[in-house]
């Protein structure tokens, strides 16, 4: 889906500690790092060598890891998932491209019946320390299949951590991170934010990877997003300061475990909660949330936590994704109902 | 092909068949029987009727020692799988998967097996546990409910049993992805794997997926399919049109059909499979042609979907007994072994089921332990919430 690159020049080593990367460039050398870091951390998926993947994030990596560490694996999701389980015990460190969110149910079996209960079945005998990365959402004009947001089956899955980044640094160093822990870590990236540039300091101390984290503070109610829709919020808080109303915004990261300690001490303090999420509402991570806060922060709440989410259906022709995805105006009329209740 | 007719079954009183009846090639085709013939292909050694016989492409050199081991092993682990049969009658397991008929497939390949070598096991492989130095013992918690498998799969090489059907196949075909990656193959000194399913896991597509990965990656991974005739209710003729072994020539690796109740025919093949992948020349399907003499577990009733006749046929076929004439015969073993093995058995039973009704229930704690290699703060309150609810009731007991 993504436009066509002949270039494959290798990234050069960064000259300077800061630079301003798209987030698809930074999960590159987020990547490569990790390479670098461990000859244990191999690739694998679907035209992730020659091609560096349908999306470039693997760029460069085959021609400069070879091909035993950038794996072009044949075309069947629950075997890169299957044969990851089985080099992750034999002590490799497998990063699987699912090519799109839609594609990952091929796979489904072997993430919810081996991935996330080996540990467990073994007693802590066999750790699977795994990355699955997925392009994820929508707003990309695709065809059926490569804008869903898969994210809850998996956060409803014990054994398994989630993950989603939201901008360029997140993205280097919450990939490198996923990629150190010994779980097995699902990380969602934004596929329409891929090439959203931000600052990245590679030299810097990152904070915990299974930590939410506030990027703009207010006072009048408080939004919470991840992964494609932090954007979205964070427009809407600029939006909504014009008008004088103070949104405090909070990227969650985490989708499991969440880490919820800085939603409850902000919802304390505004009494308003609006959570955003592509995904459809119904038994989602916007659910859980919502239940947790009211049982956390029952008499601090001045109004009724609201979703604003997709829509529980499947994912539409995507000359309606526009209706269907939750923008900066759906967001702002929800944050006016809290204020009004 | 067949009228409702054929689809009765016999009286539950009804005398079983003086002589069993070959079934016939409509009985095979309308999923009434399964066969019993091997075909031209079947790799044999040793003859239902103990007789000695020769194949051009494999051959074992066996001495009078292993053969007794061999012997042991079958009669050993047949008695852990009558006791554990027993022990779930009695109350004492949930479940039992029994192997029985299944002994010399399973005692063949897993002896087949060098202790750097790995097995990926299905949920019937109590034979190649044994082999692996894992105590029957050790499998017991799976059927009783107390633990999924306790002994330590890196140390012995042996996987955890997997029970979603096919699951383990392409965790197989990872691992030994590993082992090449590693340079472990290659030579005399080579790693091999080798990956247990059943005639019912060809259907599924991580299996296919296995063999496709295997092959590509030129993964050194022998897929041992035992083919006991029935998965469930469902004979092999609901899986596949032609021989199991014969699919591996369109993934572009070698399959061979092996006598599953000949433990020297299965030795042989095996041994010859894993060294090949050690040497870099795998994948390999084996299949092991044997049967499933009992249930499919002890929640089964085989008798709503298969006649007397067959196990009568398979009775014939039995994989021990063919090993003890040719022992007497040969004179390579005497009364006082066979009666050793016997009181060894008496006493691996006595031991297995001692250890079965002493089994304590896991503590409340167990159900939180070990969900995640690097902890989850919202689980352990979760946990401690439950254990602090627990310890509010007399006793800490609920």
């Amino acid at each position: 889906m993504a436009a066509p690159t002949m270039d494959r020049s290798t990234t050069a080593a960064p000259a300077t500690p800061v630079q301003t990367l798209t987030i698809s460039k930074a999960l590159n050398m987020g990547l490569r790092a990790a390479m670098e870091a461990n000859p244990k951390v191999i690739m694998m998926g679907e035209d992730i060598g020659k091609l560096g993947g349908v999306f470039r994030i693997t760029d460069g990596l085959q021609k400069d890891f070879g091909e035993q560490r950038v794996l072009d694996t044949p075309l069947a999701e629950s075997g890169i998932i299957g044969t990851a389980v089985g080099l992750a015990i034999r002590g490799y460190r497998p990063v699987c491209e699912i090519q799109f969110d839609g594609f990952i149910f091929p796979g489904f079996d072997q993430i919810v019946s081996q991935v996330a209960k080996l540990h467990y079945r073994t007693q802590g005998k066999i750790k699977l320390p795994m990355v699955i990365r997925v392009p994820f959402g929508g707003g990309i004009g695709a065809v059926e299949h490569h804008s869903e947001s898969p994210e809850s089956y998996f956060a409803h899955t014990a054994g398994l951590k989630v993950v989603s980044c939201s901008n360029p640094s997140d993205a280097y160093w919450m990939i490198q991170q996923a990629i150190d822990c010994d779980d097995p870590v699902l990380f969602f990236e934004p596929k329409r934010r891929y090439y959203e540039k931000g600052e990245v300091d590679t030299t810097a101390q990152p904070g915990p990877l299974f930590a939410s984290r506030t990027l703009r503070t207010g006072t009048d109610a408080t939004l919470v997003a991840y992964g494609p829709m932090v954007r979205t919020a964070l427009d809407a808080a600029t939006a909504a300061a014009e008008d004088g109303t103070s949104l405090e915004v909070i990227d969650l990261r985490t989708l499991s475990p969440l880490d919820l300690a800085p939603v409850f001490e902000s919802v304390r303090r505004t009494g308003r909660l609006v959570v955003v999420s592509e995904a459809p509402s119904e038994s989602s991570i916007a659910s859980e949330i919502a239940a947790k806060v009211q049982q956390e922060c029952f008499y601090s709440l001045q109004a009724p936590v609201l979703r604003v989410t997709g829509f529980d259906t499947p994912y539409p022709p995507s000359k309606l994704e526009e209706e269907f995805l939750p923008d900066l105006d759906r967001v702002l009329h929800a944050v006016d109902r809290s204020l009004a209740w | 092909m067949s009228s409702p007719e054929q689809w009765t079954h016999p009286e539950p009183d009804a005398a079983p068949a003086a002589t069993a009846a070959k079934p016939t090639a409509e009985q095979v085709i309308a999923g009434l029987r399964a066969t019993d013939e091997g075909g031209a292909d079947l790799v044999q050694l040793l003859t239902p009727e103990g007789e000695r016989v020769t194949h051009p492409d494999f051959d074992i050199d066996i001495s009078a020692e292993e053969l007794r081991g061999l012997y042991r092993d079958m009669v050993l682990i047949r008695r852990v799988d009558r006791e554990a049969n027993a022990l779930q009658r009695k109350g004492q397991l949930g479940i039992w998967v029994p192997l029985l008929g299944q002994e010399a497939a399973q005692i063949g390949a897993g002896r087949a097996m060098r202790p750097t070598d790995m097995a990926f096991p299905s949920y019937r492989e109590h034979g190649i546990a044994w082999t692996r130095g894992v105590h029957p013992t050790e499998l017991l918690g799976i059927f009783r409910g107390t633990d999924q498998g306790t002994w330590d799969p890196v140390e012995k090489r042996f996987h955890p049993y997997t029970i979603v059907i096919g699951n383990q196949v392409l965790n197989a075909a990872g691992y030994a992805m590993g082992q090449k990656f590693d340079g472990k193959v290659g030579d005399d000194d080579g790693e091999a794997t080798m990956v247990f399913f059943g005639d019912g896991a060809t259907s599924q597509g991580d299996v296919h997926e296995g063999f496709v990965w295997a092959a590509v990656y030129d993964a050194p991974l022998v897929f041992f399919c035992q083919n006991n005739q029935w998965a469930i209710s469902e004979p092999t003729e609901r899986q596949s049109r032609l021989p199991l072994y014969q699919r591996a020539r369109g993934y572009g690796f070698p399959g061979i059909r092996v006598d599953g109740n000949d433990v020297l025919a299965t030795l042989a093949v095996t041994r010859w499979a894993l060294d090949e992948c050690r040497h870099g020349n795998g994948p390999i399907l084996i299949e092991a042609f044997t049967y499933r003499m009992d249930a499919h577990t002890t929640s089964d009733d085989p008798t709503r979907y298969r006649l007397s006749d067959e196990l009568e046929l398979w009775k014939l076929k039995d994989p021990i007994e063919r090993v003890k004439v040719y022992l007497v015969r040969q004179q390579w073993a005497d009364q006082e072994f066979f009666a050793g093995v016997e009181a060894e058995a008496d006493e691996l039973a006595e031991n297995l089921r001692e250890f079965c009704v002493n089994m304590p229930d896991p503590p409340a704690e167990r159900i939180f332990s070990n969900v995640y290699a690097e902890g989850n703060p919202n689980l352990e309150a979760q946990r401690d919430e439950f254990l602090d609810y627990v310890s509010g009731f007399a006793g800490g007991e609920h």
